[in-house]
């Protein structure tokens, strides 16, 4: 036989296998849909670290900590906003303005069966203060240590928790510090029994959960995927979605192909892109939930002449902002120019700057500033780095060089921290749902000296004194009565777009994509995280 | 000629040698991963402890990954550990890093071997074809496949891929392992004895599962091994181009020898040993993990595992993760120098 032919033969036969083996998988291929009771969603959830509510920071881990644990006092997937019972079936605050009593439901079991008592309440705050863990903050704000905090929080009696903070703070603050993911209530006996050197189960925890909230974790696997189980006991009825599937599908085009083809009911992190390119599909719809991150630009005022207040205001109409929304930021931004995003307590929707260079140069004159030469800091994040082109642009018909000092995320947060740049761009998210979280580090400065080193103070970061407001945020959180403490914050955000060195521009939008048949799937909106109880399917 | 006892002796001889060799190589893979761990711009306790967190919280982390010791102890310690068999704690997964890796890596072991084995038995025999008809038509036409697949990125392939097979045509599962039911049967009632998911199904009996499972991974397995198959056909064919005009093939056409005994036992034979290496070194790549793959198919390797510590600064899953890959490379390594040895008698 002539070698030509046997060579090519033999190519043939290997590409006939070929064809074989993928025909094979034809033949099992092509089964779309997720089952009727079982929710599958696309996220990336690389940023889990823990599962131990007490340290739990990340956006997917609590994600997961809110379907899977109770808090004392809650929120409401389907009517975001007012506080709800949670564990707590009623609350009061004594006259004396810091002596909490809440009174907790009766007959509410753990995943291990155990009951949910005052107890296992009380011992949970205690180990997330005596953790001391990054999100411990949102606690030991209420003057607990893990000296005091064992007298501060009691169990009165077996349903029956007291809690006397150090100060008579609004109530409202208190009740939404609740409501965070560290507040969590933990089953004391099962978490101890899985103790190591006084841990109180920290290591144990931080990969399963012992909760009484709408799930039960079955199994989780880091990077990969996790897969929730409906609480067949829980009190506000036994949620639709019997199964609640999350998996780690990194790339935006894999989680639309996936939705596309029925294999997924839910998309988390699509692009722009994406979205515009499943318009139009009739199995598909998308729901725009605004998120609590802001993104603004902050002058140090250790820069001259970026402490000038006529150099500050100029920058706030150098912004096009409704240009950037529109374009590049489409469906990822909305304009937003308070430091509370929406949907917090106090919020408002003021929008008192818009585009206007004339102005800007007027104020620029008047302050006698000509040529003027900035940095603008920025850490090296495609979606960051085109509003600071933008800016870079728009600054330039003012006549003011911008340069983009480009970096990781650590290096650009040590200069910002060091107080060493000129112009920081960046975002901020809240870390618990009450308003002080933001008033609290952009309009209060309790010390403005380096020697403070209050890093962790944004006002502090910038050199802004904030003498204009510091009382005022400081007696906000002491506001007992909600509505004259949502109009502090009115007008403490009136004050601030005004005279303060930031110039707040948007507030985050999550585009959530989901099959038609998907109903009541919540993000958290712009103060909590994912609930999947209140989802069905129809 | 050398006596019995002479050539057992040079060969444990050279096989110390070599043992010395992968000892030394392996200790130096762990000092430079150690070194580069500890030059490399990310903080591993920020990375813990996250950004607000006070200076306290701060120390104390630092004090409890030791980092507050000097170097010389901390490779000390590394040393160890790593010898008695533990590679730290992940910081990102809270697991053993082992563990992790016991986890992840059969999902890409799994793939690369599927993939090695289209690349080679479908790349050879066209590498070969394409040889022997230098210059005409076949020759081109599996040219301009070799080259469609080494120029094609990967990434790019896949996607289209995605789109073509399971998007429009839906001939091949979607991204990851399973479709979500049948990954609930496999995490209930399928064992994890191997971790690869066609073997461990196919030991208990789940067809089903194994049918899914192999729909999953027909295309990612199909996207590597047309990477692969484009580098071994064309390795393969400049390697049998240069036997071909050899000597010794024109003297065993003229002796009458049968073409396909010429081409596919001498010829072939011996271009085996740089095939070998051509191929081992396209298996271990493959073993890496492909980064890129895995992110487009949403596949639980060890490349995304590796790639996702290292964004988080979870520096002991980084270097545990290269650890594996360096022994799997040291590994292979030895296993073509003693394949070597099998068919080449020279290096005997």
């Amino acid at each position: 036989m002539p070698i030509e032919r046997l060579a090519g033969r033999t190519a043939v036969a290997a590409l006939a296998l070929a064809a074989a083996l993928g025909l094979a998988a034809w033949g099992a291929a092509a089964r779309a849909g997720t089952p009727a009771d079982t929710l599958v969603i696309a996220d990336k959830i690389d940023d889990i670290v823990s599962l131990d509510p007490a340290e739990s920071f990340e956006f997917s881990g609590n994600d997961l900590l809110n379907n899977t644990y109770d808090t004392l006092v809650e929120l409401d997937p389907r009517k975001l906003g007012p506080l709800v019972p949670g564990i707590a079936e009623s609350w009061k605050l004594a006259d004396d303005g810091v002596t909490y009593t809440f009174k907790i439901r009766q007959g509410l079991t753990f995943e291990s069966g155990n009951p949910v008592t005052a107890e296992d309440a009380a011992w949970s705050l205690h180990r997330a203060v005596k953790l001391d863990k990054t999100p411990s903050f949102i606690l030991t704000q209420f003057g607990f240590n893990a000296e005091n905090v064992d007298q501060m929080i009691r169990a009165t009696g077996p349903y029956e928790l007291t809690i006397v903070t150090d100060k008579p703070y609004a109530p409202s603050f208190f009740y939404n510090c609740l409501t965070a993911v560290v507040a969590s209530v933990v089953d004391k006996k099962e978490a101890l029994s899985h103790e190591v050197d006084g841990d109180f189960g920290y290591g144990w925890l931080k990969t399963h959960t012992a909760g009484s909230g709408a799930y039960h974790l079955r199994s989780f696997k880091p990077i990969d995927s996790y897969v929730l189980e409906a609480n067949e006991s829980y009190w506000r009825g036994v949620p639709a979605m019997k199964r609640v599937f999350v998996r780690h599908v990194p790339e935006p085009a894999t989680q639309r192909l996936l939705l596309e083809h029925g294999d997924i009911d839910v998309a988390r992190k699509l692009t722009p892109v994406d979205i515009q390119g499943i318009e139009g599909n009739p199995d598909l719809k998308v729901q725009d939930e605004v998120r609590g991150q802001i993104r603004y630009i902050s002058l140090n005022q250790k820069v001259k002449p970026l402490d000038n207040p006529k150099v500050v205001e100029a920058f706030k109409y150098l912004i096009d902002y409704d240009g950037m929304v529109n374009s590049f930021l489409k469906g990822q931004f909305t304009v937003h120019q308070a430091f509370l995003p929406k949907g917090f307590l106090g919020a408002i929707d003021d929008r008192p700057y818009k585009l206007d260079i004339d102005k800007a140069k007027a104020l620029l004159a008047e302050a006698g500033v000509k040529d003027l030469h900035v940095r603008i800091f920025v850490r090296n994040d495609q979606d960051r780095l085109e509003v600071a082109q933008a800016l870079q642009n728009t600054w330039a018909k003012a006549g003011i060089t911008a340069e983009l000092r480009v970096g990781t995320g650590k290096e650009i947060l040590t200069e910002y921290r060091a107080r060493k740049h000129d112009i920081y761009l960046g975002d901020w998210g809240p870390d618990y749902p009450d308003p002080n979280t933001n008033a609290d580090t952009f309009a209060r400065n309790p010390d403005n000296s380096d020697d403070a080193q209050l890093t962790g103070i944004l006002a502090w970061r910038n050199a802004w004194p904030a003498s204009e407001v510091n009382d005022m945020t400081d007696a906000a959180v002491l506001e007992k009565d909600s509505d004259k403490r949502a109009k502090l914050y009115e007008e403490i955000q009136r004050i601030h777009q005004k005279v303060s060195p930031f110039a707040v521009m948007f507030q985050r939008i999550e585009q959530v994509a989901l099959r038609k048949n998907v109903q009541g799937f919540s993000a958290g909106g712009s103060i909590h995280s994912a609930f999947y109880w209140a989802t069905t399917k129809e | 000629m050398p006596s019995r006892g002479g050539l057992i002796g040079r060969r444990a001889r050279g096989l110390a040698g070599l043992a010395a060799t992968l000892a030394a190589t392996f200790l130096g893979l762990l000092f430079v991963t150690f070194v580069i761990g500890r030059v490399i711009p990310i903080d591993p306790v920020l990375a813990i402890v996250g950004e607000r967190a006070t200076a306290e919280q701060y120390a104390a982390a630092r004090h409890a990954l030791g980092l507050d010791r000097s170097l010389l102890v901390q490779f000390g310690l590394y040393l160890r550990d790593v010898l008695s068999g533990d590679l730290g704690t992940s910081t990102l997964t809270a697991h053993p890093v082992l563990e992790d890796i016991g986890r992840v890596f059969p999902a890409t072991l799994e793939l690369a071997t599927i993939a090695t084995l289209v690349g080679v038995l479908l790349g050879v025999p066209m590498g070969v074809s394409a040889a022997v008809r230098q210059g005409r038509l076949a020759d081109q036409a599996i040219r301009l496949v070799g080259l469609f697949g080494y120029s094609m990125p990967v990434f790019w392939l896949g996607l289209m891929g995605l789109l073509l097979f399971y998007g429009d045509l839906g001939w091949v599962g979607g991204p990851g392992r399973l479709d979500t039911s049948f990954q609930f049967v496999f995490d209930l009632d399928v064992p994890r004895i191997t971790g690869a998911i066609l073997i461990d199904t196919a030991l208990a009996g789940a067809w089903d599962v194994f049918r899914n499972a192999l729909t999953h991974i027909v295309l990612p397995a199909g996207v590597l091994g047309y990477y692969s198959l484009a580098y071994v056909s064309r390795m393969t064919r400049s390697f049998m181009l240069e036997q071909l005009h050899q000597e010794y093939v024109t003297t065993a056409r003229v002796k009458g020898m049968p073409e396909w005994r010429v081409v596919w036992v001498h010829a072939l034979g011996n271009v085996l040993v740089p095939l070998i290496t051509v191929i081992a070194l396209s298996y271990a790549q493959l073993l890496e993990g492909s980064v890129l793959t895995e992110t487009v198919f949403a596949w639980p390797g060890l490349g995304l595992y590796i790639t996702n510590a290292l964004f988080s600064g979870d520096l002991s899953a980084v270097m545990g993760g290269t650890i594996v890959v360096g022994a799997a490379f040291i590994l292979l390594n030895l296993l073509s120098d003693l394949l070597y040895r099998l068919v080449d008698p020279r290096a005997r």
